[in-house]
């Protein structure tokens, strides 16, 4: 292909192919201070290619493409290319990720312990963790959390953070210094801007943390606290990973372990501050 | 000859206490089971040991001193485990 980009992610490695340049300019702009894969050697390799020839040119087309592939996906139009970059580099996670039991949760670290936070999409994990980390908090990811079978510490995957709609106007308030991405406007998802993580998620990405908290966020009720049964946390996040199966019996032990020995909790919030204050007191309470 | 129940082998199974549920992944099928009481303790009541209802009822009744054990329910969740393949009849 004729442009490439690599990056290391936490643990984790990936290169980045492209048939123009944008997509691959964008991303080593807001990777900028992100270090490269080991040895130079990615896990995951992406592509970004045009259907037809003429598609590079002509109303191009980026299709998404990779070690793994998704057959329906659908082409997004060149200005989503970053866009399209990071659903492609999540799909190789998604689908090939082996060595981690994969949770599609966000997960923030203080004192050397994680809180990982998990819901349905708009249940506000990517903007809660993107708030913690203005709060003196270290982002380990807005979309996955990693689980080590071997050891039952989380590792980080501190991407940029993906805002969606209403909470592009609150991370611009709370971070105005931050490093944010070019506004991505009706995209599939709505609007999308991405955020880069701070300077010390980044520098940390390597450092795992025991888990300490599971939190089921739920925007858009008055707020309340409720204790989560260890089985329902399992049966969430069975349902919660992109390969539970796939880990077979690693995949078993590790979860089991980790509602066994991790202390759950549903909160509803009305708005951020009230969730923001709900998890600093859950937190203050372990 | 009454029906003989057995249970997959214990090497076969992970099981583990979760709350009041139990969680329990079968190799042999690669399938994760979350039961409740009395799936687990008959589960094991069957370890390597065939046993028809009438038998595993009364081994039940002694292990965990069942008061109100009614054989229907018994029959009920033996057939639900065969269904799992945790179970298989003979």
């Amino acid at each position: 292909m004729r442009h490439h980009f690599s990056v290391a992610i936490g643990p984790v490695g990936f290169r980045v192919g492209s048939d123009w340049r944008g997509p691959v300019a964008a991303l080593e702009q807001l990777y900028a201070s992100y270090p490269k894969p080991q040895d130079g050697i990615a896990d995951f390799t992406v592509r970004l290619f045009a259907d037809r020839p003429w598609r590079r040119v002509f109303r191009p087309k980026v299709m998404i493409g990779g070690d793994f592939v998704l057959p329906e996906a659908a082409p997004l139009s060149l200005e989503h290319g970053l866009l399209a970059a990071e659903m492609a580099m999540n799909l190789q996670m998604a689908l090939g990720q082996r060595r981690y039991l994969l949770l599609h949760a966000s997960a923030v670290e203080r004192d050397g312990k994680a809180l990982v936070m998990t819901g349905l999409s708009g249940a506000g994990k990517s903007t809660l963790a993107a708030l913690l980390m203005t709060r003196g908090w270290r982002l380990m990811g807005d979309e996955f959390a990693l689980l080590d079978p071997a050891t039952g510490l989380i590792h980080a995957f501190p991407r940029l953070i993906s805002l969606k709609n209403e909470a592009i106007q609150v991370m611009q308030e709370a971070a105005p210094d931050g490093m944010f991405g070019p506004l991505l406007a009706d995209t599939p998802k709505g609007a999308i801007r991405h955020l880069v993580p701070d300077a010390r998620s980044i520098a940390a990405m390597l450092e795992p943390a025991r888990p300490a908290l599971i939190l089921f966020p739920t925007f858009g009720h008055a707020a309340v606290t409720r204790e989560v049964a260890a089985s329902e946390v399992f049966v969430r996040l069975t349902q919660a990973s992109t390969n539970y199966v796939a880990l077979a019996e690693r995949g078993f032990a590790a979860l089991t372990r980790l509602v066994t020995e991790t202390s759950a909790r549903a909160i509803d919030y009305p708005d951020t501050q009230s969730a923001i204050a709900q998890v600093e007191a859950l937190w203050r309470a372990l | 000859m009454a029906t003989l129940y057995r249970a997959a082998s214990p090497d076969s199974l992970i099981v583990v206490p979760v709350d009041l549920l139990t969680a329990i992944y079968h190799r042999a099928s690669s399938q994760t089971h979350l039961m409740a009481s009395p799936a687990p303790e008959i589960l094991q009541a069957l370890a390597g040991v065939p046993l028809d209802a009438a038998a595993l009822l009364a081994k039940l009744r002694a292990d965990y001193d069942l008061v109100d054990a009614d054989p229907g329910a018994l029959i009920a969740r033996l057939d639900e485990l065969v269904e799992t393949g945790l179970v298989e009849r003979r």
